[in-house]
């Protein structure tokens, strides 16, 4: 291997107020993950398309007379591979890594944290938590990418234990590329909204499944004048969300817990702009319609509905539909694979809209390029299905 | 407010089963322990290089003073809870294979044939 460009450090991230404090050996260890996804990315997980192409599909096809003709068929074989398992366990590992870092970084501050938190979020109407709220199945069933608690496990009262530390960790897995604040996706979005749709004035925005709301406050900044309304299931994010906008000065956004599911709160055509961001892939062939179809009704005539994801499989050669879908089995993403194998437009059309409108914007992560280098589809390395290099799948309401 | 036990809850397992990729499981956990022994290492290399650069920038220290270092009974103590966390670190794929044993997590083809009844 070459030495490639120098990574940004976990220290050049943005430190808010609310953002755990990293001493030397934690910004090392998190400097090292960070190094370790590269190098599985970039030096490694080629080897399993040559591990594919060498042994894996000549193999297939001496023992079945044909092509592999799903990703599933790929998977199977690949199970078998050694070079393949050897990249799989260490890229399972590295993310079990991440998180234990991230948490023991997080646990051993976590009652000043909280503290801090709760400072911030006292008696502020902006953040409205639910306890009538359920977490649904396709949150609840396994740990979302092996994250330990997912969004919204509480260890104690007032805990926001898992939030920080995915806050902390993503760093790790994304190398930094999604810039200081983790938000280079909302950031690119409001950019978009911004740059291309000029005339476009939302008063009235919905963020569903916002988390941290690292892509709900680049939308209420790029918008100071609208109401943002970001929701979750999940407390102890919605917690953090809340601190974490107030610390970065943004104020015009309400934090509910909530589940998109169910939205009769919020009267018809009430929005003027609805968006999700890496949001549909955790949600489920049950729930997915139902949150359409209240997007579809609480949407203004004229209003966007803005999805953030990585590009569905729908044309994409097999090899990359299996590596893309590595996630869905071995780091607790379910519904990834299913999701991206749903007709969009159609689903959409299912659920009130013209799903014909469905429109596709390429998308990359918006950062500081001086600290954080410029990424680009297509990048040696690119770590597939964890790139920040997104399709936004949008439709205006007519 | 805080009553609970921090290493392992830094180090506790995601819920759905864990898949293991090589032939054979303890293998599998070999290497895991291997990959947090070589970022303890770097870890390790990375503070030695940051305490050398700032002992010889402020000429402070010779070799055979941190040689012959002896710690005092607070410094004793301090090590000890710092290797603990340490080993709880490097073990941890033990710790969550312990408690994968305990629990009945759902497989995520389970999970995934569950979500996508309509």
């Amino acid at each position: 291997m070459s030495v490639a460009k120098t990574l940004p450090s976990w220290n050049a991230l943005t430190k808010h107020a609310v953002f755990p404090h990293a001493n030397h050996d934690e910004v090392a260890r998190l400097n090292f993950l960070t190094h370790l996804n590269v190098h599985l990315s970039a030096e490694i997980l080629p080897g399993v398309r040559t591990a594919y192409e060498r042994e894996v599909r000549p193999e297939f096809e001496i023992s079945n007379g044909r092509q592999p003709e799903t990703r599933h068929e790929i998977r199977q074989s690949m199970l078998q591979n050694s070079f393949f398992q050897m990249w799989s366990a260490l890229r399972r590992n590295t993310m079990e890594m991440r998180h234990q870092a991230a948490r023991a970084q997080v646990l051993r501050q976590i009652e000043s944290l909280v503290d801090k938190v709760q400072a911030l979020n006292k008696g502020d109407g902006n953040l409205v938590l639910n306890d009538a709220i359920d977490i649904p199945a396709n949150v609840g069933s396994v740990d979302i990418h092996c994250q330990p608690g997912c969004y919204y496990e509480e260890y104690f009262e007032n805990d926001v234990t898992v939030a920080a530390s995915y806050d902390v960790g993503l760093f790790a897995t994304t190398a930094g590329m999604l810039g200081g604040l983790s938000d280079g996706g909302g950031q690119a979005i409001g950019k978009w909204l911004l740059e291309q749709n000029s005339d476009f004035k939302p008063r009235r925005i919905l963020d569903i499944g916002c988390t941290v709301g690292h892509n709900a406050v680049p939308l209420a900044q790029a918008y100071p004048e609208a109401e943002v309304i970001a929701i979750d299931v999940a407390r102890p994010s919605l917690r953090y969300a809340h601190a974490r906008a107030k610390a970065l000065g943004v104020n015009n956004i309400q934090f509910v817990q909530a589940n998109a599911e169910d939205l009769s709160d919020y009267s018809d055509q009430s929005f003027d702009l609805i968006t999700t961001s890496m949001f549909l892939h955790e949600t489920s062939h049950q729930a997915m319609p139902k949150i359409l179809k209240n997007i579809n009704r609480l949407l203004k005539p004229g209003g966007l509905m803005l999805h953030l994801e990585q590009p569905q499989y729908e044309g994409m050669d097999l090899y990359q539909q299996f590596i893309r879908d590595w996630d869905s089995f071995f780091n607790n993403e379910p519904y990834w694979g299913p999701m991206h194998d749903l007709d969009l437009s159609a689903m959409f059309t299912q659920c009130g809209f013209n799903g014909e409108d469905m429109f596709e914007i390429g998308l990359v992560s918006l950062v500081d390029e001086s600290i954080f280098g410029k990424r680009e589809k297509g990048d040696a390395g690119e770590d597939y299905g964890r790139a920040p290099v997104w399709n936004a799948y949008g439709l205006w309401k007519k | 407010m805080t009553d609970i036990n921090k290493l392992d809850l830094a180090g506790t397992k995601a819920k759905g089963k864990r898949p293991y990729f090589l032939a054979d499981k303890q293998t599998e956990q070999v290497m895991s322990i291997a990959m947090s022994l070589a970022m303890e290492l770097s870890v390790t290399r990375e503070r030695l290089a940051t305490l050398e650069c700032l002992l010889s920038e402020k000429g402070l220290v010779d070799r055979s003073e941190i040689e012959d270092y002896e710690p005092g009974k607070d410094e004793v103590a301090a090590r000890s809870a710092s290797t603990q966390e340490y080993l709880a670190r490097i073990l941890r794929i033990m710790q969550q294979d312990r408690e994968e044993m305990e629990r009945d997590d759902p497989s995520v083809e389970e999970v995934q044939e569950a979500l996508t009844k309509v």
